[in-house]
């Protein structure tokens, strides 16, 4: 089986905070880790590879340095790395994203592609369908458990708002995951030492065989016109006196605000 | 488009340097330079001291937006059931279309006529409604199949859809079809007056910041929209529309659903709909405290959440979580118990009417967004709120 995991090199998201003031992100020494997510993905890429044998690569597009989140992979136990970077992909949107990924797809090959829900820095979780769409592959979003695989098939859990679904796809498919599918496993000793040893496959826009007006800015339909700081609420009330008081004060506000 | 510094004003000031969200300032020979990291995002421009940093135009942001008429919403439905963002969308959408002089539409996948005349009633002027067996239960190839089909043959300026497990999982292969715009969980959506795009704002970074996104060149521009931020519409019994049956002829899927299951625990967790929810955090101290959360709940009828600390720590089952990587909840009321209100957690519930807070901490994060705070330990504060409101009600 052949299975690709995309994951994405994200800075740590809770650090990221913007002055309010100036509207500008405050991002001094902000570490970047695989987008956790994904390396629910892997996991699961790695499950599937204990199951029904094969191979698992795992692609990224970004800037050379995130080679480092490849290698992690590799530490976890992926079997070879693919890197997409050129200048010509920034600025790329989710629509040129999924496009450069799946061309990408269309030469490494896949029976089964694994992503993580979203991101956490972009919070889309548009790529994936969207890559499912130029591949002309189905696909299934909020997998949290695996039940069957086969060769032809795969029947899995889908999570909804008020429960789950089970549904049962042909291959080859692209699946996105959530945290509870399964507990991913640390690096080992020896993946640590395969990490370092590896070659990471460059692929440029050249390499793809893309079409350029598809790929980065260009490629893209959406554009960010600005960024700014949430509002915070102002009209706030803090409740004074013995807890006694507060409570009654409380009641009674919620009283004549018919919340009661 | 894209961002360049002229060098002749650049003093190498490094300002732009933070300003920028993804790293896409370098400093080369002491001037600034733009990298391919650029985002587009415009922060670096306002804090140059100099005006050094401005947009530029390529010869492709001049070619025209292939034109569309009409605001869409999606009318999701599971089970028979319609949404209640679908009618949120015919609130929001109704407003779109007035400030565009367009009419609104909402396309219905499943579901019955009596379905397709309440979105009527709600404020749809058209409904596109396909009944046939196979789109009762939702799958994401067919239901992208149809929705494009439509779309190509009707051109709308605007499709969106609400911001759930179905939205965000079909739209996306929609807009990957049509080469459309897709912007995910918006919170606000405007029309820029003057070039009458569709102004989409939405959080980013888990919620520390707000992006304000837009579509210059391509048609539709899609949406998904997060469930109750927007309001309803009016519901009004007389109003009449045109229904249009929509054929699914030649769609095939190959994704199948074998079986739905629901799951609702022993307490009411449909966390999305309720009026009410008190929710709990590592404040609580363990599942003794969560004891204290569902008496409060009880008396005020009210859905239990929880943090992700304490849902990690065990004493509340996932489903329960609010917040990131959980749900996003926008009730009446919302009492927030020993939570301290980190981002993760504020962006899951700060839509909601009204927030208590109570913690111990006078400092927390949490009564930045509380409308009524209490410091002191809700251990203590909740048996005593509960006791008060039951002996309110007698």
């Amino acid at each position: 089986m052949k299975i690709v995991v995309c994951i994405k090199q994200v800075p740590d998201s809770a650090e990221v905070r913007i002055n309010p003031e100036t509207n500008t992100l405050i991002r001094d020494g902000v570490p970047t880790i695989i987008n956790p997510y994904d390396v629910h993905a892997l996991e699961a890429g790695l499950q599937l590879r204990e199951t029904a044998g094969g191979k698992v690569t795992v692609l990224t597009m970004g800037p050379p340095q995130a080679e480092t989140a490849l290698r992690e992979a590799i530490a976890m136990g992926a079997d070879d790395a693919v890197l997409l970077t050129d200048r010509a992909f920034a600025g790329s949107d989710t629509w040129a994203t999924a496009y450069t990924l799946s061309k990408a797809i269309e030469q490494i090959g896949a029976d089964v592609i694994l992503c993580g829900k979203q991101a956490i820095d972009g919070d889309t979780a548009q790529v994936g369908p969207e890559m499912a769409e130029f591949l002309d592959m189905p696909h299934i979003s909020y997998i949290r458990k695996v039940v069957d695989v086969a060769a032809d098939k795969l029947v899995v859990q889908r999570l909804m708002d008020d429960g789950y679904d089970i549904v049962e796809t042909s291959l080859p498919v692209l699946l996105t995951v959530v945290k509870e599918l399964n507990v991913p496993r640390l690096p080992s000793l020896k993946g640590k030492m395969a990490a370092k040893k590896a070659v990471i496959r460059k692929m440029s826009a050249a390499d793809l065989k893309a079409d350029e007006k598809n790929l980065g800015l260009n490629g893209s339909p959406t554009q960010v016109k600005n960024i700014f700081a949430p509002e915070s609420k102002t009209d706030r009330t803090m409740l004074e006196g013995t807890s006694e008081e507060k409570i009654d004060t409380l009641v009674k506000e919620l009283v004549a605000l018919k919340c009661i | 488009m894209y961002i360049k510094v002229k060098s002749e004003l650049c003093t190498g000031c490094e300002a732009c340097i933070s300003s920028c969200p993804y790293d896409a300032i370098v400093i080369k020979g002491d001037k600034a330079e733009i990298t391919e990291m650029c985002q587009l995002c415009r922060a670096c421009m306002s804090v140059c001291p100099e005006g050094a940093i401005s947009e530029g135009k390529e010869a492709s942001d001049e070619k025209e937006t292939a034109l569309g008429k009409g605001v869409w919403i999606f009318a999701e439905q599971r089970e028979g059931k319609i949404a209640g963002v679908s009618f949120e969308l015919l609130g929001a959408g109704r407003g779109l279309a007035e400030k565009l002089g367009t009419d609104l539409s909402a396309v219905l996948f499943g579901g019955t006529g009596h379905d397709a005349k309440e979105l009527v009633r709600w404020g749809a002027d058209k409904v596109f409604h396909c009944d046939e067996p196979g789109f009762q239960v939702f799958n994401d190839e067919p239901y992208a199949a149809l929705l494009s089909k439509l779309i190509t043959e009707q051109k709308p300026e605007i499709v969106l859809t609400g911001a759930t497990p179905i939205g965000r999982s079909f739209f996306p292969r929609v807009a990957a079809k049509l080469r459309a715009g897709l912007t995910a969980d918006c919170t606000s959506l405007e029309i820029d007056t003057e070039t009458k795009n569709l102004l989409q704002v939405r959080p980013a970074f888990g919620g520390n910041i707000m992006a304000t996104i837009f579509c210059p060149h391509s048609r539709p521009q899609m949406a998904t929209v997060r469930p109750r931020v927007m309001k309803r519409g009016t519901y009004d019994e007389a109003r009449t529309g045109d229904i249009i049956k929509v054929s699914a002829k030649g769609i095939t899927s190959r994704t199948k659903v074998l079986e739905t299951v629901k799951e609702v625990s022993e307490l009411a967790v449909n966390l999305q709909d309720a009026n009410i929810i008190v929710a709990g955090g590592r404040g609580m101290g363990g599942e003794k405290g969560f004891q204290l959360l569902l008496d409060l709940a009880e008396v005020l009828n009210a859905s239990v959440a929880a943090s992700r600390a304490a849902v990690d720590e065990g004493w509340i089952p996932y489903r329960h979580q609010v917040g990131q990587t959980g749900k996003t909840v926008g009730p009446k009321l919302y009492i927030a118990c020993g939570i301290s209100g980190a981002v993760q957690h504020l962006v899951g519930m700060q839509s909601s009417d009204i927030i208590i807070a109570i913690n111990k901490n006078p400092e927390a994060p949490i009564f930045n967004v509380a409308t009524y705070g209490i410091v002191g330990d809700a251990n203590e504060i909740v048996p005593m709120l509960t006791k008060k409101i039951r002996d309110f009600k007698g």
